[in-house]
């Protein structure tokens, strides 16, 4: 899928020389610290940025050609929340691309946004201002949208982020029953627990893939190290609980304090 | 008087009719092209657009174009300009944006000052008087104006989806950067077209007044833009009847009904509006338990 990819951001780059392959049905996460590049590769999957070098397939073509069949959610802090639309409009743009200029949404798109907000949670709040929206509830009005786009394809930059434990199990729910109707899920995290738990593959990216696998490598310290540049405390027996050292600002030098990590923040 | 006659006796004269038509038809067409400018932030982009108009105007003036022909293709091009500089800039976009803003418009009034003879038409452009538009000016301000809102009405969904979520709408297959162009473009089309009615200095009140003040009042994009246009409209009507009866500069009439709207919603509105704040935190507090 991706094949000694370099990317960046002017004279930045952020990926180096990567390779990766994803099988169709995956439910995988991308994790490594802050500035990892694990936004860069969703986006080069996406086709939101060009490779400087190598070649991406995606769904068998050029990044951007199947863009129809795939469904990128981003960051929610690339969204102007204070915007007006509501719950239902959002959803709604999920099916914009599949209409086309000058067509507009017909029974059939709003009987399947309708389905997709029943999904997430959202069936009963479709006339409420996304602004007023909770930040878990921005995420699964994120999620319907993208669902609405029917996709084989998710693209999911930090999905689960910022949002409480009960959001984050049903949001998981939802994504592990996508890849088990075969989509492919692809979604960026913090979070190690999650990853370890939840999802079936991860890779490791910091600037470069460090490893891909099942998602139970999530527990091998020596990888976590690698990719978190020895930030990351292990306690011994206790494979439920990591601490790592500041790994959301690790762009900066460590802070003074580590702090705990699990489900949520 | 009588309520009919006031309504009915400035129809009686020519001037009134056409300013009321174009004064219409302007306020219309940059509340709607204004729905986009307050949500995609392009306010300074607009006052900017509108100043580097001036030197188009002066040139086709000294040329002896058509005045349109010249500020159309200096605020287009600019507008358009300022969308690759933001694109491909290093430098803050605002900072650009401002160093265009005022190099344009310099150059406007160097060049007008060049100009021997006092020109009242070049003038005019600077503050507006919608109240001596021809029938020649009339007639392109309605045909470029329909032309703008059919096109904007037409794409509104995809504009919408670009403006909310540039990044999901590209990655889906939305054309996101040629929307943007476009959208620039319309944005200096509509602000050639008004600057008759109300000048340049103040055209920028005239794309973003009106849709900021719907935004204060309703949480859905397509009413946002129709009550836009609503309050336009009343504006336009009532700061014309004001300029004619207590004779008073007409594009500032209307800019102050304008103003005056917004700043009722910003007290009164259910979302920003003070005394509605208390009530809200009430209802919000009430469906916490």
């Amino acid at each position: 899928m991706i094949d000694h990819v370099t990317a960046g951001y002017g004279p930045v780059v952020a990926l180096a020389d990567v390779s990766l392959t994803v099988r169709a049905g995956a439910l995988l996460a991308v994790i490594g610290p802050n500035g990892a590049g694990k936004s860069t590769l969703l986006k080069l999957i996406a086709g939101l940025l060009k490779p400087d070098s190598g070649a991406i397939t995606v769904l068998g073509a050029a990044p951007g050609v199947q863009a129809h069949a795939v469904a990128y959610v981003p960051q929610a802090e690339a969204v102007d929340w204070d915007f007006p639309v509501t719950v239902g409009e959002v959803a709604m743009m999920g099916r914009y691309a599949r209409l086309g200029f000058g067509r507009w949404p017909g029974r059939r798109d709003h009987e399947i946004v309708d389905a997709a907000l029943a999904k997430v949670g959202m069936a009963g709040q479709v006339d409420r201002q996304v602004g007023a929206l909770s930040g878990g509830q921005r995420r699964r009005v994120f999620l319907a949208k993208a669902i609405a786009a029917e996709p084989e394809l998710y693209l999911l930059d930090e999905p689960v982020t910022g949002v409480d434990a009960t959001t984050q199990e049903e949001l998981m729910d939802v994504l592990e029953a996508e890849a088990r109707a075969g989509k492919t899920v692809i979604a960026s995290t913090h979070d190690l627990m999650n990853a370890a738990q939840r999802f079936h593959e991860v890779a490791f990216v910091n600037g470069r893939i460090v490893a891909t696998g099942p998602a139970s490598l999530v527990l091998d310290r020596d990888l976590l190290s690698d990719t978190y540049g020895g930030h990351v405390l292990v306690l011994p027996g206790d494979t439920d609980h990591l601490f790592l050292d500041d790994a959301h600002h690790h762009d900066q030098a460590p802070g003074g304090e580590p702090h705990f990590h699990e489900g949520g923040r | 008087m009588d309520v009919v006659g006031f309504v009915a006796d400035p129809l009686a004269y020519t001037f009134m009719q056409r300013g009321l038509v174009a004064a219409i038809l302007i306020g219309i067409v940059c509340a709607v092209m204004g729905t986009f400018v307050v949500l995609k932030g392009l306010a300074f982009i607009g006052d900017a657009v509108s100043h580097a108009a001036f030197p188009g105007l002066v040139i086709a003036f000294m040329l002896g174009w058509p005045l349109y022909l010249g500020g159309a293709i200096a605020s287009v091009g600019t507008a358009l300009a300022i969308g690759f500089v933001s694109r491909r800039g290093r430098l803050r976009f605002d900072t650009t944006v401002g160093v265009l803003f005022a190099g344009t418009f310099a150059l406007g009034i160097l060049l007008f000052s060049t100009i021997k003879n006092y020109v009242a038409d070049l003038l005019g452009y600077l503050l507006g008087n919608v109240l001596g538009i021809g029938i020649g000016d009339l007639v392109q301000v309605a045909v470029l104006g329909a032309v703008v809102l059919v096109i904007v009405i037409a794409i509104r969904k995809e504009l919408l989806y670009a403006t909310f979520d540039p990044l999901g709408a590209a990655a889906s297959g939305l054309p996101v950067a040629g929307l943007e162009y476009l959208l620039l473009a319309l944005l200096g089309v509509t602000i050639v077209v008004s600057i008759q009615a109300v000048g340049i200095v103040m055209v920028v009140a005239m794309l973003v007044t009106p849709a900021a003040t719907a935004q204060l009042l309703v949480v859905r994009f397509e009413r946002l833009m129709i009550l836009a246009a609503a309050l336009a409209t009343v504006a336009a009507v009532s700061g014309l009847y004001i300029s004619f009866y207590a004779n008073l500069a007409s594009g500032a009439s209307i800019v102050l009904i304008e103003t005056l709207f917004f700043l009722v919603a910003l007290v009164l509105g259910p979302r920003t509006g003070l005394l509605s704040n208390r009530a809200a935190r009430r209802v919000a507090a009430a469906e916490a338990h």
